[in-house]
C-alpha cells in the first residue's frame, strides 16, 4: 500500500431481516483499543431495531423451520465456507479487540468448525432426541422435536466470535430464528459474521444481530411477547433474576449459559435440545 | 333534492381541464407526513380512531359463510380484554356472503359493505353490474364498493364510466357508493386526479383506491392526490365525499401517517369513520397490538389476538 493512500474504514452496522442499517436511533458508542485508540463506531442499537428484528424473525421462522434437515445443514456448510474464506479478517478484528494472536486464530478455526459440527447434527439430533415411547393402550405413542420459534441471545463476552456462532449454530440448526446481540466489548466480528450469513444462503430474518449495551437491552430480550425463548450468557444474579421475571408473562423458555467453556463443551447436541419443544402424538392402532 | 333532479346535476367535467399533479412535490409532502412522529395519548387516541375506521375485509374466492361468520366476529370482539375499544366500521364481503353477515352482524352497528359490478375487473355489461349491485343492496348491503371500468377510461372515453357510475348510483338506492378508481392500473397520478374528479362528479358518496387485487394497492402518494380532489371538489360544490385507501395498508405506523395526511389535507372533519375508511384485514390486529403494548409497555404477539 502506497504510503498516500487513504485507508478506507469499514461501517460496523447491524443486521436486521437481511439487510444492513444502522440503528434506528442514530445513536452509536466508540470502541477503543487498550491504548485509547478508536478502532470504531459501533451502532448503539435500541428497543425499536429489537423489535424490528422479531418481527423479521417471526416472519422468515416458518419457512426457515419447514425448510428440511437436508437444507439447513447444507446452509450451515455454506456459512463454514465462507469463514474459512475470510480467517484472516477475523483474526485480525479478535486482535484488533486485545485477542493474542495465536489465542485468535485457535478460535476462527474452532468456530469455523463449530459450524460444521452442527451442520453434521441437522439431521441427526432428531433420531438421537426422539422416541417411541410404551403405552398401555392401543395407541403408537411417539414424541418428536419442533423448534421453539423465535430465540433471542445475548452472548459472551468471553469467547465473542466462537461463543457467537455456538449459540447461533445450535438455534438455527434446529429450525429457530433469532436475535442476537453481540458482545459490547468485542463487537466486531459479529457484524463481520453478519456478512458471512449474508453470503451464505441464509434466508433474511433467520439471523438478526444488534450491536449496543446489554444494560439497556435485556428487559426487552425477556420480555417481548412475541420471543419464545431467551438465552443470556455470562449474566449475574441481577440479570437472571430480571430475565427471568419478565419472561414468565409468555413463559418463554429461559436458558442461562454461564461460564461455559465455549471451546469444548459448546460442541454438544443438548444446546440444540435447549430451544425444541416437544411434540407427543397419540396415534391408533387397529386391531 | 329529488333523484332525478340530483340526477340532472351531475354534469361530466372537462378533464382535459383537470389540475396537472407535481409527482415530485406529492412524493416531498409524503415524505414529511412520514417524518411526524406521534406518541403516547395522542398514539392512543389515533389507534382507536383507525380502529373505528377500518373496513373489515375478506374478499377470496375461497370465502365460504363459515370464513365471514368468523370476521364478523371479530368485528364485534375485537379484543375483550381491553375494554373500551370502539367496533370497526363495517365489514366487506362479496354479494353472495352479505346475507351471512347481515345475519352475524343482527343487533350489531357495524355497516356492512359489499363489492358489486363484476368486482374486481369490472369486466362485464352494464345490465349485469347493476344486477349485482342490486344484488347486495336487496340481501342488506348500506355501503356499495364498486369498480370502474378502467379500460374504457384509460381508453379516454369518460363518457361510459361517467354514465356507468350514474347508473349503479341510482341502482344503489339508498346505500352508499364508494368507487373503486384502482390506481395501480391508473398508471399516473394526473389520471387518478381525473378519475377521482369524474366519480365525484358523478356521484360518488366515497372514492376508494384499489380493490387489493393489483399491486401497487394503495399509496400515500395516490391517496393525498385523491384528497386534494375531494378538498377542490368539497371547494366547488360544497359537497362532501369520502375516501376510502385500501390494499397495502397492513402497520398501524402507516395507518397514523394516513390519519396525519388527511389532518392535514382536508381537516378536522373527514377524521371521522362517516368520511374515511381504512380497507384492511390485517391491520386491526397490528393496531390491537399497538394499543396493548401502549397499555402495558409490552411489545405483543400475534398468538395472542383473535385471526380475522
Amino acid at each position: 500500500m502506497s504510503a498516500d493512500r487513504i485507508a478506507v474504514a469499514k461501517t460496523y452496522k447491524i443486521y436486521i431481516g437481511g439487510k444492513f442499517p444502522r440503528s434506528e436511533s442514530g445513536r452509536y458508542f466508540t470502541l477503543e483499543d487498550k491504548k485509547g485508540n478508536i478502532i470504531a463506531n459501533i451502532c448503539r442499537g435500541s428497543r425499536k431495531d429489537f423489535r424490528n428484528s422479531v418481527v423479521a424473525a417471526r416472519s422468515a421462522q416458518l419457512g426457515w423451520g419447514e425448510a428440511s434437515a437436508y437444507l439447513h445443514g447444507q446452509i450451515l456448510y455454506r456459512i463454514a465456507e465462507m469463514l474459512e474464506g475470510r480467517r484472516e479478517q477475523f483474526v485480525a478484528e479478535l486482535v484488533l479487540q486485545g485477542v493474542a494472536s495465536r489465542a485468535a486464530e485457535k478460535e476462527v478455526d474452532q468456530s469455523i468448525d463449530r459450524l460444521i459440527y452442527y451442520a453434521g447434527w441437522s439431521d441427526k439430533y432428531q433420531q438421537v432426541f426422539s422416541a417411541v415411547n410404551p403405552v398401555s393402550s392401543s395407541h403408537f405413542n411417539f414424541s418428536v422435536l419442533e423448534p421453539t420459534g423465535v430465540v433471542a441471545i445475548m452472548s459472551p463476552d468471553d469467547n465473542s466470535l466462537l461463543g457467537l456462532v455456538s449459540n447461533i449454530a445450535a438455534a438455527i440448526v434446529g429450525g429457530n430464528t433469532c436475535i442476537v446481540l453481540a458482545s459490547e466489548t468485542k463487537p466486531l466480528c459479529a457484524v463481520s459474521f453478519a456478512e458471512v450469513l449474508h453470503a451464505s444462503d441464509v434466508p433474511g430474518g433467520v439471523v438478526n444481530i444488534l450491536t449496543g449495551f446489554r444494560s439497556e437491552l435485556t428487559e426487552f430480550f425477556a420480555s417481548h411477547m412475541d420471543v419464545n425463548a431467551v438465552i443470556y450468557c455470562d449474566g449475574g444474579k441481577a440479570v437472571a433474576k430480571t430475565v427471568q421475571v419478565l419472561a414468565a408473562d409468555n413463559i418463554k423458555r429461559v436458558i442461562a449459559r454461564n461460564r461455559v467453556n465455549w471451546s469444548g463443551d459448546a460442541a454438544n447436541p443438548y444446546l440444540i435440545r435447549d430451544t425444541q419443544e416437544v411434540k407427543t402424538t397419540w396415534h391408533p392402532i387397529g386391531a | 333534492m329529488t333523484v332525478t333532479a340530483a340526477k340532472k346535476s351531475r354534469r361530466l367535467p372537462d378533464l382535459s381541464r383537470a389540475p396537472v399533479v407535481d409527482e415530485v412535490g406529492v412524493n416531498e409532502r409524503v415524505a414529511r407526513f412520514q417524518s411526524r412522529s406521534i406518541k403516547k395519548s395522542s398514539k392512543v387516541e389515533a389507534l382507536k380512531l383507525i380502529l373505528s375506521m377500518i373496513d373489515l375485509t375478506t374478499l377470496e374466492g375461497q370465502d365460504t359463510p363459515g370464513k365471514v361468520q368468523q370476521l364478523c366476529q371479530k368485528a364485534i370482539h375485537l379484543h375483550d380484554s381491553m375494554p373500551g375499544l370502539p367496533h370497526v366500521a363495517a365489514i366487506c364481503v362479496y354479494p353472495t356472503m352479505v346475507g351471512v353477515a347481515k345475519e352475524a352482524l343482527a343487533d350489531h352497528d357495524i355497516k356492512i359493505a359489499s363489492v358489486a359490478t363484476a368486482f374486481p375487473s369490472g369486466m362485464s355489461a352494464l345490465k349485469v353490474k347493476l344486477d349485482d349491485a342490486r344484488m347486495a343492496v336487496k340481501a342488506g348491503a348500506t355501503e356499495i364498493d364498486m369498480v370502474i371500468s378502467r379500460g374504457n377510461f384509460l381508453g379516454g372515453d369518460y363518457r361510459y364510466v361517467f354514465d356507468e357510475i350514474v347508473a349503479v348510483k341510482e341502482a344503489c338506492g339508498d346505500a352508499h357508493l364508494k368507487v373503486i378508481l384502482e390506481t395501480g392500473e391508473l398508471g399516473t397520478l394526473d389520471r387518478v386526479r381525473k378519475a377521482s374528479m369524474l366519480a365525484m362528479s358523478a356521484g360518488a358518496d366515497f372514492i376508494k383506491t384499489s380493490t387489493g387485487k393489483i399491486q401497487p394497492a394503495a399509496t400515500m402518494q395516490v391517496t393525498l392526490t385523491m384528497l386534494q380532489a375531494i378538498r377542490d371538489h368539497y371547494r366547488d360544490t360544497g359537497r362532501m365525499v369520502g375516501m376510502k385507501p385500501a390494499g397495502g395498508i397492513s402497520t398501524s405506523k402507516l395507518a397514523i401517517h394516513y390519519l396525519v395526511m388527511l389532518h392535514e389535507t382536508l381537516g378536522n372533519a373527514w377524521m371521522t369513520p362517516e368520511w374515511f375508511r381504512f380497507g384492511a384485514s390485517s391491520l386491526a390486529n397490528d393496531v390491537l397490538m399497538q394499543l396493548l403494548k401502549q397499555s402495558t409497555g409490552l411489545y405483543q404477539s400475534l398468538d395472542y389476538f383473535s385471526k380475522d
